[in-house]
C-alpha cells in the first residue's frame, strides 16, 4: 500500500487537539496584583496568633477562643484518609497573615479603598462600585486576609439585614458572633478547622432577622493575591425563624509555582422555616498542566437545620484548585427540614478533587438530596465521598442520591465512595450511579452534522451538568457554564 | 460531481475496501447493496471522515476538491451528510440544540444568516411534521431512548435540515417496518433533486421499490464488482448473493468485471 493520505496521517492528533483545546483553557485570572502590604512573619505559633489578634483588635474572649483552637490543633494529625495525593505541608512556611495597607484603620467607605485593590476586582468581574454592580446582588470583597469592601449594606440595613465582614461583625455585633461562632463545626471538628479557627483572618457575616427575605443575592469574592500566603476565611451565616437568603461565593488566585493553602470554615445556621442558599463557584488557581502550583483547597462547611421545616441548601461547581478536599454538609436536626448538595467537580491535567457531602438526619421527617457530577480528564482524578447517616430518632427519613461521573480521555479517573448508616426502620434511602465518557462515536456524529469536536465536547459537558446548573442563580450559571467552556444548553424552545 | 478512484481502506490493520471505483453525477441517486461484510459501511464512513479508518491508497474527487484532505466537520459544512446505520445517543444534549447548533454551523459556512431560536422553531418544526415525528422529540436528548424507527425518522430530519449536495444513506432501511420504511422513503424521495446526489446502501432490494435509484452497484470484498440499472437489484434479489460470488469465480475476482459504472 502506498502512503497515508494527509486525512489519515493527521487524525489521531487532530482528534486529541480539539479535546485538548477544550480543556488547556487559559487562566485568566492568574494575574498578580502589586501592593503594599502589612505581612506577619512566616510560621505559627501563639505569638503570631496574637499578633493577628492584636491587628485586628479583638476582645479577649476571641483571642482566647483562637488559642484554644490553636493547642487543639497541635495535637491533631492531617487527615489521610482522602483519596489525594500531595506532599506534607509545611505549617511553618506560610504567612498566616497579609493586608493590604491602607492609611487609616480601614476603608470606611469605597472611596478610601486602594484603587488598585479596586482595579483588581474589576479585572475579575466584580466591579465594587455599586453604581457599576448588576442589580441584586452586593458584594463583599475579600483579598487575602481582609475584606476590602462590602457593597449595598445601607440598603441591606433598611431590611435589618447584616451584611459585612468577619472582622466588623465581631466589632459591631459581638454578641451575634459570639452565639454561634463554632455551633457548627466546632474549633476541634477537624485537623483544617481547627487550623482556621486559631488563625482565621476574615470572611463574610450574615445575619438575616426573623421573618425577612433578602430582597438581594448576598456575594463574597475571596482572591488570594500575596505570596507564600495561606487563606483562613471563616464565613457565618444565621437565618433566623422565616428568614431566607441566597449568597455566592467566587474565588481565584494568581498562577504560582508554589501550592498554596486555602483552609476555609463555613457555618451555615437556620431555625424555624428559614431557607440558606449556598452557591460557590470555585476558581482557585489549578496549577499547571504538569502538576506545578495551585491552590490546596481544604475546606469545612456544614449548615445546621436547626428548625422545623429548615431547608439549607448547597451548590458547587468545582473547577479550580491543585486539591480540592471538601464536604459541604447538612445537619438536619429540626423536624421536617431540607437537605440538598449540588456539585459539579471538573478536575483536569493533575488536579485532584476529594469532594462530596454528609447528610445527618436527626429530625423526624427529614429530606436531603444529593446530586453530584463529577468530570475527569487529563490525568485528573475525582473522588465523591458520600455519608448519609439516619440517627435512632429520624423517623420517616429520606435521602435521594444520585452520582455521575464522566470520563474524557483514558488517563484519567473518578471513583465513588457512598456510605449509608441507617439506625431507624422507616427510613428510605436511594443512591444510584453512573459512569460515562465521551466516546468517539458521539463526536464522530456531531462532527458529521457539521458541529466541531470542541463544541461538541463542550455540549456533551455541559449537557451532563444541566441539572446542576440550573439550580445556580442566573449570573453564576453564566460564569460556570463559560468556565467549562460551553454555550447554554436548552437555549432553544 | 463525486468520483472515487481505487480506494483502499483499512480498520484496525485490516483491509476492507479494496480498490474501490465510483462516480456519481449531481442529481443522481445510486444504490449500493453487496452482503454483509462487503465494506459498505466502510465506503459510508470513510466518506464521511471518520479517523478510525485509515485511507491507504486511492483519491476521493468532489466537485474538484479532494475530499480526503478534508476533516469529517469541513465535509459536512460543504453538504456531505451522513445518514447512520446506528445513530449515536448524546445523553443530556437536547435534540432542539443540537440540531439547532448543525444548522447554524452549516448555515455559516454557506455565508447564510444563522437561525435565531424562533426561525429554527419553526423551520424545524414543518420539517418535523414532514417526517411524522411529533414535537416532543425536540425535547428530547439527541437518539436517547428514541426506538429504530425513531432514530431513522431523525436522520431524515436532519438531511432535510442541512440540505446537502451529497446524501449518504447508510442501511436506513435496516430496523423498520414497512410503514415506517415507506415514510423515511417519501422523506428522502421529498429532497431528491438535480443538485443533489444520493448514495443509498441497502442490504435489501424493497428499499428500491420505495427510492427508485439510477443505478445500482453491487459491492464485495471491498469492490464494486458489477454495476448496472434498477433491474440488477431484482435480479440480485431472485438469485441471492451468491450469485454474484458464483460470476466472480471465487475470491480473487476478475479484476475488471463491472467495476465501472
Amino acid at each position: 500500500m502506498n502512503a497515508p493520505t494527509p486525512a489519515a496521517a493527521t487524525s489521531p492528533a487532530r482528534r486529541g487537539d480539539a479535546i485538548g483545546a477544550f480543556l488547556e483553557q487559559d487562566y485568566a485570572a492568574g494575574f498578580e496584583t502589586t501592593l503594599d502590604t502589612d505581612t506577619v512573619p512566616k510560621g505559627l505559633s501563639e505569638d503570631i496568633i496574637r499578633l493577628i489578634s492584636a491587628r485586628k483588635g479583638e476582645p479577649d474572649w476571641l483571642l482566647d477562643w483562637r488559642l484554644e483552637a490553636y493547642r487543639h490543633w497541635l495535637t491533631m494529625t492531617p487527615p489521610a484518609w482522602a483519596a489525594v495525593q500531595f506532599p506534607p505541608v509545611d505549617f511553618q512556611d506560610i504567612v498566616y497573615y497579609s493586608a493590604p495597607k491602607s492609611k487609616k484603620d480601614g476603608p470606611k467607605s469605597l472611596d478610601e479603598v486602594d484603587p488598585e485593590l479596586l482595579r483588581t476586582f474589576e479585572k475579575l468581574g466584580v466591579p465594587l462600585h455599586e453604581r457599576a454592580r448588576l442589580a441584586g446582588v452586593a458584594v463583599d470583597a475579600v483579598f487575602d486576609s481582609v475584606s476590602v469592601a462590602t457593597t449595598f449594606k445601607k440598603e441591606l440595613g433598611e431590611h435589618g439585614v447584616i451584611f459585612c465582614s468577619f472582622s466588623e461583625a465581631v466589632k459591631e455585633h459581638p454578641e451575634l458572633v459570639r452565639q454561634y461562632l463554632g455551633t457548627v463545626v466546632p474549633p476541634g471538628d477537624n485537623f483544617y478547622a481547627a487550623l482556621n479557627s486559631a488563625v482565621f483572618s476574615d470572611g463574610s457575616f450574615v445575619f438575616i432577622p426573623k421573618g425577612v427575605k433578602c430582597p438581594m443575592e448576598l456575594s463574597t469574592y475571596f482572591r488570594i493575591n500575596a505570596r507564600d500566603t495561606g487563606q483562613f476565611e471563616r464565613t457565618l451565616i444565621i437565618a433566623e425563624e422565616g428568614a431566607s437568603v441566597s449568597y455566592l461565593e467566587g474565588c481565584t488566585a494568581p498562577m504560582r509555582d508554589e501550592n498554596q493553602l486555602h483552609a476555609a470554615v463555613v457555618e451555615l445556621i437556620a431555625l424555624d422555616d428559614a431557607k440558606i442558599k449556598y452557591s460557590t463557584v470555585q476558581n482557585w488557581y489549578p496549577g499547571d498542566k504538569d502538576g506545578k502550583g495551585g491552590i490546596y483547597n481544604f475546606v469545612t462547611k456544614r449548615g445546621d437545620c436547626r428548625g422545623a421545616r429548615s431547608h439549607i441548601s448547597w451548590t458547587q461547581v468545582e473547577t479550580g484548585s491543585a486539591i480540592t478536599w471538601k464536604y459541604p454538609s447538612v445537619i438536619l436536626r429540626g423536624d421536617d427540614s431540607v437537605g440538598d448538595f449540588h456539585s459539579v467537580a471538573l478536575t483536569n491535567n493533575l488536579q485532584q478533587a476529594d469532594t462530596g457531602t454528609k447528610m445527618i438526619h436527626m429530625g423526624r421527617n427529614t429530606r436531603s438530596t444529593i446530586l453530584s457530577k463529577g468530570i475527569s480528564a487529563g490525568r485528573g482524578s475525582n473522588t465523591f465521598r458520600g455519608l448519609v447517616k439516619v440517627t435512632p430518632k429520624a423517623e420517616g427519613a429520606r435521602n435521594y442520591t444520585q452520582c455521575d461521573s464522566l470520563l474524557i480521555g483514558d488517563r484519567c479517573a473518578a471513583h465513588t465512595f457512598p456510605t449509608i448508616e441507617v439506625r431507624h426502620p422507616t427510613a428510605h434511602v436511594e443512591h444510584e450511579a453512573t459512569t460515562s465518557r465521551i466516546g468517539e462515536d458521539q463526536l464522530f456524529y456531531a462532527m458529521q452534522r457539521g458541529i466541531s469536536a470542541e463544541d461538541a465536547v463542550s455540549m456533551i459537558v455541559n449537557g451532563f451538568c444541566r441539572e446542576v446548573f440550573k439550580e445556580l442563580p442566573m449570573e453564576f450559571a453564566v460564569e460556570a457554564q463559560k468556565l467549562l467552556g460551553v454555550s447554554l444548553e436548552g437555549s432553544v424552545g | 460531481m463525486l468520483k472515487i478512484n481505487n480506494l483502499h481502506a483499512a480498520i484496525d490493520g485490516k483491509d476492507i475496501l479494496k480498490g474501490l471505483d465510483l462516480e456519481v453525477a449531481d442529481g443522481e441517486v445510486h444504490a449500493i447493496m453487496g452482503p454483509n461484510g462487503s465494506g459498505k459501511s466502510t465506503l459510508a464512513q470513510v466518506l464521511a471522515g471518520r479517523e478510525t479508518f485509515t485511507v491507504t491508497d486511492g483519491s476521493v474527487d468532489w466537485d474538484g476538491a479532494d475530499l480526503l484532505a478534508l476533516p469529517a466537520e469541513e465535509r459536512a459544512r460543504a453538504g456531505l451528510f451522513l445518514a447512520f446505520q446506528y445513530p449515536v445517543e448524546i445523553p443530556g444534549v437536547s435534540n432542539a440544540y443540537f440540531l439547532k447548533a448543525a444548522v447554524n454551523a452549516v448555515r455559516r459556512h454557506r455565508g447564510l444568516p444563522e437561525y435565531d431560536a424562533m426561525d429554527f422553531l419553526s423551520r424545524v418544526k414543518a420539517e418535523m411534521k414532514a417526517v411524522g415525528m411529533k414535537e416532543e422529540f425536540l425535547y428530547r436528548s439527541v437518539n436517547e431512548g428514541f426506538s429504530g424507527g425513531e432514530k431513522k425518522r431523525n436522520e431524515v430530519l436532519q438531511m432535510a435540515l442541512l440540505e446537502p449536495r451529497l446524501a449518504v444513506l447508510d442501511e436506513t432501511d435496516s430496523g423498520l417496518d414497512i410503514d415506517a420504511l415507506k415514510i423515511v422513503a417519501e422523506g428522502v424521495n421529498r429532497l431528491r433533486s438535480p443538485e443533489r446526489s444520493m448514495i443509498v446502501i441497502t442490504h435489501y432490494q424493497r428499499l428500491l421499490d420505495y427510492i427508485v435509484p439510477d443505478k445500482v452497484h453491487v459491492l464485495s470484498q471491498g469492490r464494486i464488482v458489477r454495476s448496472g440499472g434498477r433491474e440488477l437489484a431484482l435480479e440480485l434479489e431472485e438469485h441471492g448473493y451468491g450469485w454474484i460470488d458464483a460470476a466472480q469465480g471465487g475470491k480473487a475476482g476478475g479484476a475488471s468485471v463491472g467495476a465501472r459504472p
